[in-house]
């Protein structure tokens, strides 16, 4: 059983190894394509702590197969009598603490980048507000300002760019509401700061672009901003990833990332009239 | 010592008292026993059927269509029915198995009898424990079946979508039930919590030294301390969240929400403040599920490597290690949730510096088998079982416990293969691990080693071929809770994947009656087990088999030695028990 136990362990960790590997060159089955400036460092903190992981793992299961393999009973052979080995044991301490702490610190860069840094001043302001089941993405329009909004004024009934108050209880007598170019798809510039202010309004929601690396809460009561920039011109998918009811797996939007004078040319169409 | 003599005490003589409403602290663990597979029966069919709806959601089951006729409309499952299973199973699995089994169960039979103790320090406390719990699993069951469907906000039962009643299906009656089940669960806990401490430092028998305990008693105290502080948060939680949905307080709510196209009144709170309460219990949950799993592995590879556990001290400290940092990581949780980015910073170091302990762990595992003279028996396979499911589920917290990373990964199925090895099967490995063990001194009788092997064979390869897909997914970018992910076209390649898993899934599934036949044949029909059959060292294999009323005979034992000396040298057998006088 002993010999069996170790196949089984070798087996299953080269398996698990190979299948990883595997999955790498599938299409779909490793991380989708990557189109924000943050995501490159993200990408390789992820191999770096990949490969500790990947260390970590085979290490382990090969010796704890070997020991399987090698420790097995022998007639009435007697094992080593030993409580233990304090210099072995500090050394081995020692090392995964200094590995582990040192990936804990690397992987803060990102993250400060992320979070504790503000976006630029000159950072195109969108909002993105979460509702069962979808998003609405509204753009200040020509004055640069959103207009006031009131739970008050929401109304589902009217979702078209013009409608006031519309979805978002955009203040009617606001006059900054009044070029507030609101829609079910968000659509960025390319090469640009996006300073993005979540909001939702009924029940916690989460922003969630895979393309852009980024997941963020929309919690009820709170806006928070979350400021990245899209360096590939395309459609992507974006997703809702915090429990929010029965059709939670429809809560589906896309994002367009178009060029500088495309998005101009949107705004402007979609400009109400 | 071995032979059985009367005991002070008369032991009850009526069914009732002595098999229902005993006080005897191994009937109790019998029946927390038998209380966790229950549910951990109900809580895996739950997960099947989570597995059909995701390996082939548009598929139409009539037969299923006639035991659930509202879950299944037109045969087809309902989003909301899935997303209820899932809450379920979450909530079943960690609650009434991860914590019932393992703590509860094997913790009050054993504790008690590898200290030297008569029983535990609160008999009638301990019974009121196990009712409080029975009533609270049947409260969770009864969410299920009401009016306004079962609860579908996960085990996290995140506000504001659990705090308002019309935020669709599922928030009505059956929220309401799960928490109070949930509270009564907190409150039955924290009774055991008590009655573990309170036993394990003041119940010990004449030279029990703390240091001289099982490490498995190491693990159910460990487990008890953090029970102690954590379940009083969930319940105060718990409460709060009962009051916001019943009586209009707003702990959770803030103002200005509409749902369901209707003002909700009041507010000023934040959803916030519940994750903090929840994780602030949630993340120590996790080690109270895994401890006490950790205390029997370490148990189990000390009797069948046949020597001293490798670094007996250091695996004390690391457990309490482990107990003391798993307060300050709950936040790991919450990096995504809008909490002060700067405090997460925080919380990802304290999460790393976790994984030190629990390399300790590994390390002296394996430094327990070096040089050993292993005996492969079934409890040995699953001990060893466990060593390797911990390793893998634990690695992948290096990459969820970095901040930056955990944007890309959190909510994923990355999270879900993660959690599912760590603290669902690597603690059901040392929950087998402990029933192969100790069930001839649980029951008197021998389970079949044959069947056992085959068992773990079929679940150890399971196991994984269902949870490393799961980190293929999430790596994809798959989120958790979706009850479909045909609509998303970053998800269309992953279909055959998730067809993979629930064929694993089932066969997995089914390779547990292998166990259970196992199980209840060798309740009945297993041969007679002697006092002694692993040739063990502790307190519990020093007492006649059954186990006599009140334990030990007249004289409760005295201990003279560590717990795990094995194939000490110039000793005449190859094991020196607790009890036996220094001269050997």
């Amino acid at each position: 059983m002993g010999r069996l136990l170790a196949i089984l362990i070798w087996l299953i960790t080269a398996g698990t190894a190979a299948f990883f590997a595997w999955s790498k060159t599938k299409t779909g089955w490793w991380f989708p394509e990557a189109i924000s400036e943050h995501a490159a460092a993200m990408d390789s903190q992820f191999n770096l702590t990949w490969a500790v992981v990947a260390v970590a793992f085979f290490g382990a299961q090969a010796a704890l197969g070997y020991a399987v393999w090698k420790f097995r009973s022998k007639g009435n052979e007697r094992a080593t009598y030993s409580e233990g080995n304090t210099r072995i044991e500090i050394v081995l301490v020692a090392i995964t603490g200094i590995v582990f702490i040192a990936l804990a610190i690397t992987g803060q860069r990102v993250w400060a980048n992320l979070h504790l840094n503000q976006a630029p001043p000159d950072a195109v302001q969108i909002e993105a507000t979460g509702q069962q089941f979808n998003w609405y993405f509204r753009h200040p329009g020509a004055d640069g300002r959103f207009g006031s909004t009131s739970p008050k004024l929401y109304d589902d009934t009217d979702n078209s760019v013009g409608a006031r108050p519309g979805p978002l209880g955009i203040d009617p007598k606001d006059p900054s509401g009044k070029d507030d170019i609101f829609g079910q798809t968000l659509v960025i510039p390319i090469n640009r700061p996006i300073n993005l202010t979540l909001r939702a309004k009924d029940v916690t929601h989460n922003f969630y672009a895979p393309a852009l690396r980024l997941k963020q809460d929309a919690v009820p009561g709170l806006k928070i901003n979350l400021h990245f920039t899209a360096t590939k011109e395309g459609k992507y998918e974006i997703a809702c990833a915090e429990l929010c009811g029965q059709l939670h797996h429809q809560m589906r939007a896309y994002m367009r990332v178009v060029s500088q004078a495309e998005f101009e040319k949107w705004l402007s169409e979609n400009a109400p009239k | 010592m071995s032979d059985q003599v009367q005991t002070s005490h008369a032991a009850p003589k009526g069914f009732i008292r002595k098999y229902i409403f005993s006080t005897d602290h191994k009937v109790i663990g019998i029946q927390y026993f038998f209380l966790a597979l229950v549910a951990a029966l109900i809580g895996m069919l739950m997960s099947l059927l989570i597995r059909l709806r995701l390996a082939w959601p548009t598929e139409r089951w009539p037969m299923l269509e006639t035991i659930f006729p509202e879950g299944f409309k037109d045969g087809l499952m309902q989003p909301e029915f899935y997303l209820a299973m899932v809450t379920m199973h979450g909530t079943i699995m960690v609650f009434m198995v991860l914590t019932t089994a393992p703590q509860s169960g094997f913790g009050n039979y054993f504790l008690p009898i590898q200290i030297g103790a008569r029983d535990m320090a609160f008999p009638v406390l301990n019974a009121l424990s196990f009712w409080l719990t029975a009533v609270s699993f049947l409260v969770l069951i009864a969410a299920l079946f009401v009016v306004g469907g079962a609860p579908l906000g996960g085990w996290t039962f995140y506000p504001t979508l659990s705090a308002i009643p019309s935020a669709g299906p599922g928030q009505a009656l059956g929220a309401d039930l799960w928490i109070v089940s949930i509270a009564l669960f907190c409150v039955a806990s924290l009774l055991g919590a008590l009655n573990f401490i309170t036993t394990t430092l003041n119940m010990r028998t004449s030279g029990m030294t703390l240091m001289r305990m099982p490490l498995s008693c190491w693990g159910w105290f460990t487990t008890a301390v953090i029970a102690l502080l954590a379940f009083p948060v969930l319940l105060a939680g718990g409460i709060l969240l009962l009051l916001d949905r019943n009586v209009g307080t707003g702990f959770f709510i803030p103002s200005g929400l509409v749902v369901s196209g209707k003002l909700i009144e009041g507010g000023g709170g934040s959803t916030i403040l519940w994750q903090h309460l929840f994780w602030f219990f949630g993340h120590p949950e996790v080690y109270i599920a895994i401890l006490p799993g950790m205390g029997a592995t370490s148990h189990i590879l000390a009797t069948f490597a046949r020597k001293p556990v490798f670094g007996h001290k250091a695996m004390v400290v690391a457990m309490f290690a482990i107990g003391l940092l798993g307060f300050f990581v709950w936040g790991h949780h919450m990096f995504i949730s809008g909490m002060n980015p700067s405090v997460a910073i925080a919380f990802s170091v304290l999460t790393l510096v976790i994984g030190v302990p629990s390399a300790i762990k590994t390390f002296n595992w394996l430094g327990t088998l070096w040089g050993a003279r292993i005996r492969f028996t079934t409890p040995m396979l699953f001990a060893i079982g466990f060593v390797s499911l911990f390793v893998a589920g634990g690695v992948t917290g290096l990459v969820l416990g970095q901040t930056a990373l955990d944007v890309v990964f959190h909510d994923t199925h990355f999270v879900t293969g993660h959690f599912h090895l760590i603290m669902g099967v690597a603690a059901i490995f040392g929950i087998f691990a402990a029933t192969y063990y100790w069930f001839p001194k649980m029951f008197a009788r021998t389970m079949n080693e044959t069947l056992g092997k085959l068992h773990f064979v079929l679940t150890f390869v399971g196991v994984y071929a269902i949870f490393i897909p799961f980190h293929v997914l999430g790596i994809a970018g798959h989120p958790r809770r979706y009850a479909d992910s045909s609509g998303y076209e970053f998800l269309q390649a992953l279909d055959p994947l998730h067809v993979v898993i629930t064929i694993a899934a089932f066969a997995t599934a089914a390779a547990q009656v292998i166990f259970l036949v196992n199980f209840f044949w060798s309740l009945f029909k297993g041969k007679r087990a002697e006092a002694n059959p692993w040739e063990a060292t502790t307190l519990e294999w020093s007492t006649p088999t059954p186990v006599p009323h009140e334990n030990f005979g007249e004289v409760l034992p005295v201990v003279h030695h560590d717990p795990y000396e094995y194939s000490v040298p110039g000793a005449t057998k190859d094991y020196v028990m607790q009890t036996e006088p220094n001269s050997f």
